[in-house]
């Protein structure tokens, strides 16, 4: 009983939290305040569900609680006391609040676009997503970013204090801004993607949690917003890359790379829907920068091997998105598909082009990707030097051990 | 409602040498700017530029010390302001996004009410 009650309540968590503290806030007028009494609710679901039961719907039960202890509180301060301006103006009476009702589906995409709001830098945005939308503590998202919980905890009250101070608004931007502020979310989710994907340091490979996160974020920002086709495009990438998790490490934890991995272990339930949103997602004319990357990713998820990759139709999505979005980065991943689609003397040139650019000058897989190519040009010596170079530059166990491994092959 | 500063920086140098009808056009834009909403300008100037500027700081025997030139040496210095009423940060941007800036930008600051 106890078990299925702290499964129940972790469950509510993860999928309501966002949907609590939105509805919350309205009442409240401002996060702090809000958090609290979303945080006493679950507590109190964690003392009452094992003799009450489960609620059928758990959310409506939270909201419930949040909002009437967030009423009590109100009751008790006096407004005038407030040394902060409210957030929004305070609903009076709050109903119990479908799930589906329109309103309160709004009231949780004003959440996630305050916390992205182009104001904020990107550190505290995706600060803020993750600790107001997705309920992680201030200890958790500190552990993400592998800063101390006390620059996180500063970071977060000074995002806080800016929101409410300058006033930005709780709200869901007009039509004629929503394509530029649809991008800052997007930018804040492939963060927390990428990060997720491939941590920057430390001993594990990826953070399973982030990357958890960020897919669960996509899913609400696609029911949110179903008809956005960057939106779609973003899902789709997360998808198609994700459905590879569980052949990217060997099972003693090395690095197999794309070429490496035992493709029937992909997980076809998620390149199917990946699929699916990808061609949605490039109906849309000029396609979108996650559009693009999620079909270069679909084209890899559907060849049967590395051999028979459709090369030459990745470098033709990468020279569309290289026009998009003229990233040295992007260029990069072009320059590497360059070398699969014409041979390796043909990436080693591309790659070549960019050894000037300031970006990649610290960027290990600049270094490591000029490796692979001379050492399949049977460039010993220059191949050696790549690596470690490359190795200088990685910080990420799992990723030294591979290139250490890969520079113990080279012949002497 | 609540106010904004809107400070308006640009490089100096191209202001002191603008190129031909460079300087109408912006007089022009700040005219039409100013026009566009009367409803919500609380205040608004140009300032000279920061050669004529004087700084005065407090020195540790309780004096001041005091110095030509703007506080602090920019590439892109101070040079006018708009003071104005906006319901939220997106308004004030939105207003801010409309100020004329042929170089350099803008910098938008809540006004701070005490009380």
């Amino acid at each position: 009983m106890t078990a299925s009650v702290e499964a129940a309540v972790a469950d509510a968590h993860r999928r309501e939290w966002a949907f609590v503290l939105a509805a919350t806030v309205r009442v409240t007028g401002d996060f702090d305040l809000a958090e609290e009494c979303v945080q006493d609710a679950y507590a109190r679901a964690l003392a009452t569900w094992p003799t009450g039961g489960i609620p059928t719907r758990p959310g409506a039960w939270l909201t419930t609680v949040a909002r009437h202890r967030a009423i009590d509180a109100l009751r008790r301060e006096s407004t005038r006391d407030r040394a902060l301006p409210l957030l929004v103006e305070r609903v009076p009476v709050p109903g119990p609040g479908e799930r589906d009702d329109p309103e309160i589906i709004d009231d949780r995409l004003r959440l996630v676009f305050t916390c992205c709001h182009p104001a904020l830098v990107l550190e505290a945005q995706v600060a803020l997503t993750l600790r107001l939308v997705c309920g992680l503590t201030t200890a958790e998202v500190a552990r993400a970013f592998l800063v101390s919980e006390t620059t996180m905890a500063a970071r977060i009250t000074r995002a806080k204090k800016k929101i409410a101070i300058a006033r930005i608004p709780y709200r869901v931007p007009p039509v004629d801004e929503l394509p530029a502020r649809v991008d800052a979310v997007l930018t804040v989710l492939h963060l927390l993607y990428t990060t997720g994907h491939t941590a920057p340091v430390g001993a594990e490979l990826g953070r399973r949690d982030l990357v958890e996160r960020s897919l669960d974020l996509a899913r609400v920002l696609r029911t949110l917003l179903p008809d956005d086709a960057d939106v779609a495009g973003l899902l789709a990438l997360i998808l198609l890359t994700d459905a590879r998790r569980a052949t990217r490490l060997s099972d003693d934890g090395q690095l197999v790379l794309l070429a490496d991995q035992d493709r029937s272990r992909w997980d076809h339930a998620a390149i199917g829907e990946g699929v699916m949103l990808v061609r949605e997602a490039l109906r849309r004319r000029p396609p979108g920068r996650f559009a693009l990357m999620a079909a270069i990713a679909a084209v890899h998820d559907g060849a049967p091997s590395w051999d028979a990759t459709d090369w030459r139709e990745i470098v033709g999505l990468y020279d569309l998105l290289v026009e998009l979005w003229p990233s040295p980065v992007v260029a990069l991943n072009r320059a590497v598909a360059v070398g699969m689609a014409a041979g390796p003397a043909a990436g080693l040139a591309a790659l070549d082009l960019l050894t000037t650019e300031p970006v990649l000058a610290t960027y290990s897989y600049l270094a490591s990707s000029r490796a692979e190519f001379l050492r399949r040009l049977d460039r010993h010596e220059e191949a050696r030097a790549a690596y470690e170079e490359s190795l200088l530059l990685s910080e990420n166990v799992v990723e030294r051990t591979f290139l250490e491994e890969r520079l113990g092959q080279l012949e002497r | 409602m609540a106010e904004y500063l809107i400070l308006i920086y640009g490089d100096e140098a191209a202001l002191d040498r603008p190129e031909p009808g460079a300087f109408d056009a912006m007089m022009k834009g700040h005219q039409e700017f100013g026009e566009r909403n009367a409803a919500v300008l609380r205040g608004g100037n140009a300032l000279q530029p920061t050669a004529t500027a004087t700084s005065v700081r407090p020195d540790p025997s309780g004096g001041f010390v005091v110095t030509d030139g703007a506080f602090a040496e920019t590439k892109e210095a101070l040079g006018g302001y708009y003071l104005v009423e906006a319901a939220d940060l997106d308004e004030a941007l939105a207003l801010a996004k409309q100020v004329p800036m042929p170089s350099g930008g803008v910098e938008v600051r809540p006004i701070r009410t005490f009380g």
